[in-house]
């Protein structure tokens, strides 16, 4: 896994981003550059700015200050930048997002037409091939609500992966998941880590962070405070507050 | 007192006619409010600050103001503006802008109560703010509020009839017409209700059925 | 237009208002027993304001008016035109208020109801002092857009013949030939009364949604 680290080209780059609500500050000079393979994970506290973070990246929130560089592509007020991002990075999010009045189906094959103007044979070749990876190919027919909510985030994951993205951004998959469904999404997305998706995890769960990530990187505040291996990371934390985190997380695990 | 229904009932074939042109009147009117509705959600979506106003204040105007004023208005205004229409266009019209500024209102309500994270995800996927409105937002926010505007449209029908303030044909303007031959007023009048109340069942049964088949997918 | 028109169309807002008035207060008070029967446990009771409120829902404004208009003296009541009507619109808002004020009685909590039960208050006290004071809050909103749409139905009296807002501007309209200054002038008329009433009506509408959430 180190070897992806160095190797790959720069897929996202982040300097010195800033970001405000109001008189909220939500990010605070941002650094982060994602290199092509690589696997992050992303934790800290709730309100430390982590979603924000990667919602940045796709621009569905806007940056007051900094750069982002996706893929090559300067995210700027141009809608010819962000749509390049966003035709090259897929997002899962925590309440999955499905669209109700479409179909399992429907749902894979709607922005590959639109957006990547693929036949309709063509994006349901690639939808089916999706599904069937998620293990879920034989609920194609199925509308959202007939899905258990593992069964749709893995959707929603087949959905993002039919636009064949460069990477990959998940924002608490697996918050919104009752807890015996949590694994079937997790398998899902280390699969994924395995075949190589450069992928950054929103996520509190540590296992999964400890298994597939390259590195692991904590927040509050707005921040970024640590940055590490998840080996020393876990084993070593080097701030008190990426300590206190850790603390909490093992208690109620 | 002498009821007299029978010159009422000889007069069918006119009635029934009628009660054709009501339909049309309706159906048209619904069309267009249906299309106004969606369009006026659409410019406030997009939060240009003048377009957004002008629908804004086109809402307003209209559900303050008596439908029988705007009918006379219209029927009035465009021929000074050089537009020669015959009545019942002209009815179809009045009717569509009327309807259109409550379904605006309705619509409106229903795009409000989906959730942000359907945009969100359609914007993620890379679709444009338009086709997010159109292919993703839409039909859900439809389906919450179909049944108020359903309602809505009840209404709608049953505003047809003020359209034989100027002469647009449907069923009163007929009924009117028999009023005029006959001096049984009471008896036409009478009649006329009862047949608009069949007409509002057959509409309100029709609006279910088609909600039913444009909505069939399940909700959680 | 001078200053006579004006003059009329002011009157002809003046029977607006009187119209609007008698099927508002008409219509509250029959209205009440609408809803009261709707509500009823009793068939005998609900079924007949089940009909009242369907038959008036589901007919035009306009057919009721000429009903009353014809019917009336059919009947052996010889009333004035105003006063016929004011029978069909106080019918007509018996039914809508009915309906309006059945819902917002059904919308109270039964929790209250069945504290009411628990307290050992019998149904009449239970009816009158628990429940119909929330609903009639709970209704306000509603209520005030009747009104509104009771305001603008009575423009269809002008149909009948009855000299009112809007058949005072076709009248000053076929005298002066400028059809849109006219109802320009009447459409700002009805406007300038309704649009505060709707404004208010929101108000309410949205105080009461912030007090829920409370």
């Amino acid at each position: 896994m180190e070897q992806s680290q160095q190797g790959g080209a720069r897929m996202i780059e982040m300097r010195k981003v800033e970001k405000w609500y109001g008189a909220f500050h939500a990010l605070k000079s941002v650094d982060l550059t994602v290199r092509q393979g690589e696997r992050i994970v992303l934790c800290g506290p709730s309100g430390s700015g982590k979603s924000t973070l990667i919602r940045c990246i796709n621009h569905l929130e806007t940056i007051q200050d900094g750069e982002i560089v996706v893929s090559g592509h300067r995210l700027n007020d141009s809608q010819k930048a962000v749509d390049a991002v966003r035709r090259e990075v897929g997002m899962v999010f925590q309440q999955f997002n499905l669209f109700p009045h479409k179909t399992v189906l429907e749902n894979c094959i709607l922005a590959p037409m639109r957006v990547r103007k693929l036949s309709r044979a063509d994006a349901e070749a690639t939808a089916r091939r999706y599904l069937d990876r998620v293990r879920i190919g034989n609920q194609a027919e199925k509308y959202p609500a007939q899905l258990s909510g593992g069964q749709q985030q893995r959707v929603a994951i087949a959905r993002a992966l039919c636009m064949e993205p460069k990477a990959m951004l998940f924002d608490e998959p697996t918050s919104a998941l009752d807890p015996e469904m949590v694994k079937e999404v997790l398998d899902t997305m280390i699969g994924l880590a395995r075949d190589g998706m450069t992928m950054i995890c929103v996520t509190h769960e540590m296992g999964f962070a400890r298994q597939v990530a390259d590195r692991v990187i904590f927040m509050a505040d707005g921040e970024i405070v640590e940055e590490n291996d998840p080996d020393t990371f876990f084993r070593n934390p080097q701030h008190e507050r990426s300590r206190a985190f850790l603390g909490e997380i093992l208690a109620h695990h | 007192m002498t009821l007299d229904f029978s010159v009422v009932a000889n007069a069918w074939p006119a009635l029934l006619s009628g009660v054709m042109g009501t339909m049309l009147l309706a159906a048209s009117g619904m069309a267009l409010a249906m299309i106004i509705g969606v369009l006026g959600v659409a410019i406030l979506r997009a939060q240009m600050r003048i377009p957004s106003f002008l629908v804004t204040a086109f809402v307003e105007i209209i559900r303050n103001t008596p439908f029988l004023v705007q009918i006379y208005f219209i029927f009035f205004a465009l021929p000074l503006a050089g537009i020669r229409l015959n009545p019942t266009i002209t009815a179809i019209l009045a009717l569509g802008l009327n309807g259109g500024a409550y379904a605006i209102e309705i619509i409106r309500g229903g795009v409000e109560s989906i959730s942000k994270g359907q945009t969100e995800a359609g914007l993620a996927l890379g679709l444009h703010r338009g086709e997010v409105f159109r292919l993703i937002v839409l039909k859900p926010a439809l389906k919450a509020i179909y049944p108020s505007l359903s309602s809505q449209f009840i209404l709608l029908t049953l505003t047809t009839a003020i359209c034989t303030s100027i002469s647009a044909y449907e069923l009163t303007s007929v009924g009117q017409r028999i009023e005029a031959e006959t001096f049984r007023s009471f008896e036409v009048y009478f009649t006329l209700t009862m047949i608009y109340l069949v007409i509002s069942l057959i509409t309100m049964w029709v609006l279910a059925a088609i909600g039913k088949r444009a909505f069939n997918y399940p909700d959680r | 237009m001078g200053p006579q028109e004006l003059t009329y169309l002011v009157q002809g807002l003046g029977w607006t208002l009187i119209l609007t008035a008698m099927g508002f207060l008409g219509g509250i008070v029959f209205g009440m027993v609408v809803a009261l029967m709707r509500v009823s446990s009793r068939p005998w009771l609900r079924y007949p304001a089940i009909a009242w409120i369907g038959l008036f829902q589901g007919t035009p404004l306009l057919m009721q008016l000429f009903v009353a208009y014809f019917g009336l003296p059919l009947l052996g009541f010889d009333v004035p035109a105003w006063a016929a009507v004011g029978f069909a619109l106080t019918a007509h808002a018996s039914a809508f208020l009915g309906e309006i004020w059945r819902g917002a009685i059904q919308a109270v909590p039964k929790g209250q109801t069945e504290a009411a039960n628990a307290l050992g208050l019998h149904s009449r006290s239970r009816m009158f002092d628990v429940i119909v004071p929330q609903a009639f809050k709970l209704s306000l909103p509603a209520t005030v857009g009747f009104l509104v749409q009771l305001l603008k139905g009575t423009s269809l009296a002008a149909i009948v013949g009855f000299i009112e807002l809007a058949r005072a501007g076709v009248i000053v309209s076929n005298q002066i030939y400028k059809p849109l200054v006219v109802f320009g002038v009447v459409g700002v008329m009805y406007f300038a009364i309704c649009w505060p009433l709707s404004l208010y009506g929101r108000h309410l509408e949205r105080r009461m949604a912030a007090g829920v959430l409370k």
